[in-house]
């Protein structure tokens, strides 16, 4: 049933791009139709089905054992839900395209098929051959219809994921080398006994190759560039999915594939002793630098960009924490993250940004927006809130679940990790005094005009109002019961070759 | 009697083209000589394509082993792949030329594209220094004259010079080479030399030979230090010419080149020597690209690049390694067709292959954007299409080879690094095609059958690409 998510999406991305030139109003509704399939089939599968499922199965390449093969675990669902919700609330906001309509919404169902193909691949070769189709998509997305700088952002986004795709090629070919040439079926893989000296280079290889994607410090830079120059949609599932790609692959392909890479290696310098330390470690300064980053910026986006990277490091810091409530958290992370920041970019990208037509705080603090663009204000204090942690939405209970899984893991690092949430704090908070509640006099204009400017925002339209709900409802939902995420994710944790979930070898 | 009859079964479909050409110019200059250009050219190509495709219906009729001459020339389900592969290459090339109005002459264009066809058939069937250095030959020096085609362009004469004097150079190289191996093995047949040098000490004599044949070889695909003809010749050459340069006559040198290093492999530094050129080729093809304005030029050097990449599948020496590589060629060869069929149109219009040319191509003609997305990004390697499955394939194949142990994985490391830098100057074309603003508001004129076949090699890469089993039955195994 799932695998309809990924030919439903293709589907509607060719039905678009070859029949809705000159209809803008069909290549809308269409796409939003297609967005509401796979959420349906998403939420449906999320409901009904449990444990390990396996959904297509069929000969691909018989020569070199390539099969095309999905399966989905309470993991792919979780984050499957996510693509569904982040893809239709993409489509809601962006309703307002006017340009080149037909390929926007083309590029933008190829790239979410490229992301279901992804969460549900069974086979190593299919993960990769998915995982690569999304790079193209988003090249176009940010280079033809977004803002700032949109040519280089999009250009450095494809370069780094290429880069970091390339890396994870090696790693592939190489596995399936060593494996004899057999199959490339990640449950097979994951049965055979790589030599450990071989999974101390390719782990770090792989782990690197996704992370880069994830976000992951210092190879971050092109996610704030790339959110900020990218068209909201574009920007909503670049952090909201795209980022979860990394991570996930991160986690199903990296680590499960090579979970030895994460052992000691022997000898230690500056307490980092092994893969495991090096990248918590890379996880934390990401966390720290991504808050402080977003706390001296002026453009809007950019600070929701940068704490991007920051909640992302979140995830990679669970991810390394080998146990089962941290890899639980960091699953939960992903999913609250994916909801979150694409809520956030939609308040800044499209709601506050079409309207005001900046992204400058200091020229945002001279509009009164509270009282000028309320529903903007309240929404973006809600979610900024929630964003922060606040407890009854999804980030509280994932946050607090990753950093009870690293502070046995790594205290230290736990204690700085804390400085970065608290950082968090203060740069939300400063974003939104600044942007919403500043009284900060009207520039050199006659009082007259501020009450005339107060009037001039186009009201709030259903698309808009829709989307947010959808989201923050999601949101809500998961804060207030986490169960109904964690008895999907807690089972295929507990799945996980053993070593992950340990904290590898003694 | 018999001998010859045997020549003429096993060569019956180089016959063929020969005979179709000689019809050529007498259709030509004999009854034409009052039509207009466009006819005379339309019904050149015509019988050219009729040639080409009954060329097909032989060889894919009549397969089976044949040998003749004591294994001078042979007829494997490889070579016939490379041969069929090579004549469906040439009819897209000249189906695709049929519009070009490079020159006055056309009988005489089509008949030297049928006599270099017929070199590339030769060539990949090969089995004997001598036989291989005359199909070689008749190759090149049908390239020669077809380079510099455009008579009132002083680029097309450009590039033939230089291709000639590069090419010449290099044939009197590689013979010098081949008269060492005869001096050392007292043969010319390829499977005995192979045996003598398994046999013989490492002598530096050897060494000599064995880099000068390199350097015939290295001209052939292009792989750097013997690329230098590359950019100039793709760049001022007509059109169909370019691509026919860079389509079949790369299928056909890299069929002869497998040939070869299975008779030169035995020898210490045949290995060492592909490896060089293969890691320059990927690391300079690449670079160089980079800074390219003319996307000719881009495509060229790119081209020195796959030829990198191929070479490291040669270099490999196993049969999973060769199918790969011979595999790699075939969709390489009909991407290119492709990106340069795109090339043509648009230069047609603008007068330029300057990247500016390319802007708003997607307005202007959204098809023929959509196939050039699908060309550069199979040659970037981008999946589903058939450019990653052949790279994953051949990688793959090197990765597993026993004699690439030492080197596999580093080269391979190279080669996607390689690969992940191609993506930028792929991407600067497209970038043209899709962002940039039209500058030229005009719809683009594309002639109906343009079209139609640049969109079919199109769906062609995408179907590979997504079910590559097609490609892997029609080439068995080695």
């Amino acid at each position: 049933m799932l695998a309809w998510t990924i030919y439903l999406s293709f589907g509607g991305a060719l039905l678009i791009a070859f029949l809705t030139q000159g209809r803008p109003q069909l290549a809308r509704v269409l796409a939003l139709l297609t967005a509401v399939g796979g959420l349906a089939i998403a939420a449906c599968a999320f409901f009904t089905q449990t444990g390990m499922t396996p959904i297509a199965d069929a000969a691909w390449i018989p020569a070199m054992g390539i099969r095309f093969m999905l399966t989905a675990d309470g993991i792919s669902r979780v984050l499957v839900l996510l693509t569904g919700f982040a893809s239709v609330a993409g489509v809601l906001f962006s309703w307002n395209i006017d340009r080149r309509v037909h390929e926007f919404f083309a590029f933008y169902l190829a790239l979410i098929g490229g992301v279901y193909g992804v969460f549900l691949s069974g086979d190593l070769f299919l993960f990769f051959v998915f995982y690569e189709i999304a790079i193209v998509p988003k090249y176009f997305l940010i280079a033809i219809w977004g803002s700032t700088r949109r040519e280089y952002g999009a250009m450095k986004l494809a370069l780094y994921s290429f880069i970091g795709s390339a890396m994870v090629l090696v790693g592939l070919l190489a596995a399936y080398a060593v494996s004899g040439g057999h199959t490339l079926n990640l449950a097979a893989l994951q049965q055979y006994p790589f030599p450990v000296s071989f999974q101390m280079w390719a782990f770090p290889l792989v782990f690197l190759g996704f992370a880069i994607l994830a976000g992951m410090w210092p190879l971050h830079t092109w996610a704030p560039t790339g959110h900020v120059a990218a068209p909201t949609a574009a920007s909503m599932l670049l952090a909201g999915v795209v980022m979860k790609l990394g991570a996930y692959g991160c986690l199903r392909v990296a680590m499960t594939l090579f979970p030895h890479g994460l052992d000691p290696w022997g000898w230690s310098f500056l307490g980092i002793g092994s893969w495991r330390m090096v990248f918590a470690l890379l996880a934390v300064i990401g966390i720290v630098y991504g808050a402080a980053v977003a706390l001296i910026q002026n453009d809007f986006k950019f600070v929701i960009g940068y704490s991007s990277v920051s909640h992302m490091g979140l995830v990679l810091l669970g991810l390394m924490t080998l146990s089962q409530i941290g890899l639980d958290g960091a699953v939960l992370q992903m999913f609250s993250h994916g909801i979150l920041a694409g809520l956030l970019f939609a308040t800044v990208g499209r709601i506050v940004y079409e309207r005001t037509h900046t992204r400058d705080l200091n020229a945002l603090s001279r509009m009164h927006l509270s009282r000028t663009l309320p529903f903007a204000a309240w929404l973006f204090v809600v979610v900024g809130m929630a964003s922060m942690g606040l407890p009854g939405f999804s980030g509280f209970i994932a946050e607090l679940q990753v950093l009870i899984g690293a502070w046995t893991a790594f205290p230290v690092f736990t204690v700085i990790a804390g400085v970065g949430i608290v950082v968090g704090v203060a740069y939300t908070w400063r974003a939104m005094q600044t942007a919403f509640f500043s009284d900060a006099p009207a520039g050199n204009s006659a009082p007259v005009s501020s009450t005339a400017a107060e009037h001039a925002f186009q009201p709030i339209t259903w698309a808009e109002k829709a989307g947010v709900v959808l989201l923050l409802g999601a949101s809500l939902a998961v804060g207030l019961a986490p169960r109904l995420l964690l008895d999907q994710i807690t089972p295929a944790v507990l799945a996980l070759p053993h070593t992950l979930l340990t904290g590898g070898r003694p | 009697m018999t001998a010859y009859g045997n020549l003429l079964g096993i060569l019956w479909p180089e016959s063929i083209l020969e005979i179709v050409s000689l019809l050529v110019l007498v259709a030509d200059l004999g009854f034409m000589r009052r039509a207009t250009m466009a006819a005379r050219m339309r019904v050149a190509a015509l019988l050219g394509t009729l040639g080409t495709l009954l060329s097909i219906v032989w060889l894919l009729t009549h397969s089976g082993f044949a040998t003749v001459m004591g294994g001078a020339l042979v007829s494997t389900s490889p070579v016939v792949a490379a041969q069929v592969g090579i004549l469906g290459l040439t009819a897209l090339v000249l189906l695709l030329g049929v519009s070009a109005r490079f020159t006055r002459n056309p009988g005489e264009y089509v008949a030297l594209v049928l006599l270099a066809t017929t070199g590339m058939m030769l060539v990949a069937a090969a089995r004997d220094l001598l036989i291989i250095f005359v199909a070689l030959e008749l190759l090149s020096l049908s390239l020669y004259i077809l380079s510099a085609f455009a008579k009132h362009s002083a680029a097309s004469a450009e590039a033939a010079l230089k291709y000639y004097l590069f090419g010449g150079m290099s044939a009197a190289f590689m013979l010098f080479g081949f008269s060492y191996l005869y001096g050392i093995t007292g043969t010319t047949s390829l499977p005995a030399i192979a045996a003598s040098l398994a046999l013989a000490p490492l002598a530096p004599i050897t060494l000599v030979a064995l880099v000068l044949v390199a350097v015939g070889l290295g001209f052939k695909v292009a792989a750097v230090p013997f690329h230098l003809w590359a950019p100039d010749t793709y760049l001022g050459a007509p059109a169909p010419v370019a691509a026919l340069i860079a389509s079949g006559s790369k299928v056909a040198s890299f069929a002869v080149l497998i040939a070869v290093t299975a008779a030169l492999a035995p020898a210490w530094g045949w290995t060492l020597t592909l490896l060089w050129m293969a890691g320059a080729s990927i690391i300079l093809g690449n670079l160089a690209a980079l800074v390219q304005s003319s996307v000719r030029r881009i495509l060229a050097c790119s081209a020195i690049a796959h030829a990198g990449y191929m070479l490291l599948g040669i270099a490999a020496h196993t049969l999973a390694g060769d199918r790969a590589v011979l595999t790699y060629a075939l969709t390489y060869a009909l991407t290119t067709v492709g990106a340069f069929g795109v090339v043509a149109i648009v230069e047609r219009d603008a007068g330029t292959d300057r990247l500016d040319a390319f802007a708003g191509l997607s307005v202007r003609s959204p098809l023929l954007a959509a196939s050039l997305l699908v060309f550069l990004l199979s040659l970037a390697g981008i999946p589903p299409l058939v450019g990653f499955w052949v790279k994953f394939q051949m990688f793959a194949a090197v990765l597993r080879a026993p004699l690439a142990a030492g080197w596999g994985l580093g080269m391979v490391i190279f080669a996607i690094a390689g690969s992940a830098v191609s993506l930028y100057y792929y991407l600067q074309v497209l970038k043209r095609a899709y962002v940039a603003p039209a500058t030229e508001m005009r719809t683009l004129e594309v002639a109906r059958l343009e079209l139609l076949l640049l969109v079919a090699i199109a769906v062609a890469v995408l179907v590979l690409g997504i079910f590559p089993g097609v490609l892997m039955r029609w080439l068995p195994t080695l």
